[in-house]
């Protein structure tokens, strides 16, 4: 199948930042796609150059065949964007926003109002529709949000972290309006700072660090390189450190991962069953544990894995 | 949107399959669409239209009966100078909003998605100038009446109001765009209202509106008479009391020709430009 988003050796700085360093991406037509990393790792910006937003310093991207720049106009027909911010005019009501857009789009009066009322009703907001978006909850918002990206269905859909700031519950209806876009034909492009949401709904991603890519595959591909679960021990006490990652060391073999809590040890686990001898060893040994839990790895798991060093760059920053 | 909530099946499938999408609504579609937006705002917070109600109807009663007596006598006799005056103070005055709200949608993040809508890319300008207009047109219409209240007596009839207010409504629409630069040049809506008055402020003050050319020093008079809004307020006075002079309107008409020129290719490039 042909890609509908490729883009090769992207660069772009504001001032003195260089927010894209050569990102390439290439993205598989009828795909949900994320684009998981930290703040600062470039994410937006690659996702408002490919909806026509900002123009790249160097390099090309293109959407379904149509270069960003050349073809903005093309692109733009065919794409539509939910960013990180709530796009929608909040003064207005839900159905007069969702009206709005369905007129820019180009459909009539009659037919933009049906589909406003037939989107608000899908997305359980019919009883908020004619109060203005401004009273709307954060979750409320979102989907309005989403609504007025769908009011003519794109060919792509850009969604810049979603689910942020959103209560579980509203994330989990996020997540599954998502796969049935997906499953409709549309290609979504996400962003996330959540391994899990990336893990629950993306085919592929790409870990994105620095403005370039720095690993890419199926989520079970990422995480194999990290251990598909980890062990996380948390201490009561940091001068029994030393002591537990060596026991940790000794019961798995190998696998520790560097973490930077002196409270925390992380290790890779084959195989779940394995936390058990763990934990016998390190309560023969009187080690005081706080906490035990075996999971998916975490965003900085990854991030330590992949780079050596945490996600969060003030933490590098912090160290000497 | 509870999970329960989203259509299943046949359904889902009619809501979310990818149909061809329209062709992108024309420029002037999406400009009236983006005018209609305007005029809803007005309607949902009608607090927007405080600052064109009041304030007009405060400059008007306050300078009259202030300087009225001073100035010409009786107050009577001064609102026949002063009304299309202050009619060009006022709605020069609120053609900063046209700045602040721009800023504010930029800032809320929607014009990110209006820019990535396939419309001819300046239509919000253009849309919120249209809604902007109204606001304009409100004014003068209530300052006009707030006037004939307390004796303002325009002897151009009908025709020479209309003819006034259009050459009124077509400056400040000119002018309107140096204040979308402002918008998207500085942070906040604060700031936008701040930076225009610093030009408001002499632009209006240092004009003939309140007191005739003649009763200032010969160097202020030398910069009053340059103003364009000296041309506007006697062009308007003209107009008003049927003796309209060619020579300040063919002037107010070259300035917002100069003012529309120059600002507008400004503010497109800065539209255009990425944020």
């Amino acid at each position: 199948m042909s890609n509908a988003i490729e883009t090769s050796g992207l660069a772009k700085s504001f001032g003195a930042t260089r927010a894209l360093d050569g990102m390439d991406l290439r993205i598989r037509q009828g795909s949900v796609y994320g684009l998981l990393g930290p703040n600062g790792a470039g994410k937006t910006t690659t996702i408002r150059i490919l909806a026509t937003l900002l123009r790249p310093d160097a390099g090309t991207a293109t959407v379904l065949g149509h270069d960003v720049v050349r073809e903005a106009r093309t692109v733009r027909q065919k794409v539509s964007l939910t960013g990180q911010y709530a796009s929608v005019d909040e003064d207005l009501t839900g159905h007069e926003n969702l009206v709005l857009v369905g007129r820019l789009l180009g459909l009539p009066w009659a037919a933009a109002r049906q589909r406003a009322a037939e989107l608000l009703e899908a997305f359980g907001l019919a009883e908020a529709a004619g109060r203005q978006v401004q009273t709307y909850s954060g979750g409320m918002r979102r989907r309005i949000d989403v609504a007025a990206s769908l009011v003519t269905i794109p060919e792509i859909l850009f969604l810049d972290e979603p689910t942020t700031g959103l209560d579980p519950r509203s994330r989990s209806q996020v997540w599954e309006l998502v796969r049935r876009i997906a499953a409709e034909g549309t290609t979504v492009l996400l962003t996330t700072q959540y391994l899990d949401e990336a893990d629950r709904l993306a085919e592929r991603l790409a870990v994105i660090d620095h403005g370039r890519v720095i690993a890419e595959g199926t989520s079970r591909e990422l995480k194999a390189s990290v251990g598909a679960n980890a062990l996380h021990v948390r201490l009561a006490n940091a001068e029994q450190r030393a002591l537990a990652q060596e026991i940790v060391t000794r019961v798995l073999g190998d696998g520790v991962l560097p973490v930077t809590d002196p409270l925390e040890v992380t290790a890779r686990l084959e195989n779940p069953a394995q936390a058990a001898a763990v934990l016998t060893a390190l309560t023969e040994s009187s080690v005081d544990v706080d906490q035990f839990a075996v999971g998916n790895p975490s965003l900085d798991e990854v991030f330590l894995a992949l780079t050596g060093r945490p996600a969060d760059p003030a933490a590098t920053e912090a160290k000497p | 949107m509870s999970s329960d909530a989203l259509p299943t099946g046949a359904r889902t499938h009619e809501l979310l399959a990818i149909r061809t999408r329209p062709r992108p609504a024309s420029a002037l579609s999406a400009v009236a669409t983006l005018a209609w937006r305007a005029l809803l705002k007005i309607k949902h917070v009608p607090f927007q239209l405080f600052d064109v109600t009041v304030t007009p109807i405060m400059f008007t009663l306050l300078f009259t009966y202030i300087f009225g007596g001073a100035l010409a006598g009786t107050p009577r006799q001064y609102i026949q100078y002063l009304l299309p005056g202050v009619l060009v103070q006022t709605i020069v005055f609120i053609t900063v909003y046209t700045g602040v709200g721009l800023n504010t949608d930029i800032h809320k993040g929607l014009y990110d998605r209006f820019r990535s809508l396939p419309m001819w890319q300046p239509s919000p300008l253009f849309g919120a100038l249209a809604g902007d207009v109204f606001r304009y047109s409100f004014a003068s219409a209530l300052i006009i009446l707030i006037g004939m209240m307390i004796g303002f007596r325009p002897g151009g009839g009908l025709v020479g109001m209309l003819l006034a207010l259009a050459l009124v409504l077509t400056f400040c629409f000119a002018l309107s765009w140096l204040w979308i630069i402002v918008g998207m040049l500085v942070r906040t809506p604060e700031s936008v209202m701040t930076t225009s008055f610093i030009f408001l402020m002499p632009l209006t003050f240092a004009s003939n509106i309140f007191v005739e050319l003649g009763t200032m020093p010969p160097w202020l008079q030398a910069v009053v008479a340059r103003n364009p809004v000296t041309y506007l307020a006697n062009a308007s006075r003209g107009l008003m009391h049927g003796t309209p002079a060619g020579a300040d309107i063919g002037w107010v008409l070259v300035a917002s020709a100069v003012i529309l020129l120059v600002a507008s290719p400004i503010a497109m490039r800065l539209y255009r430009r990425e944020r």
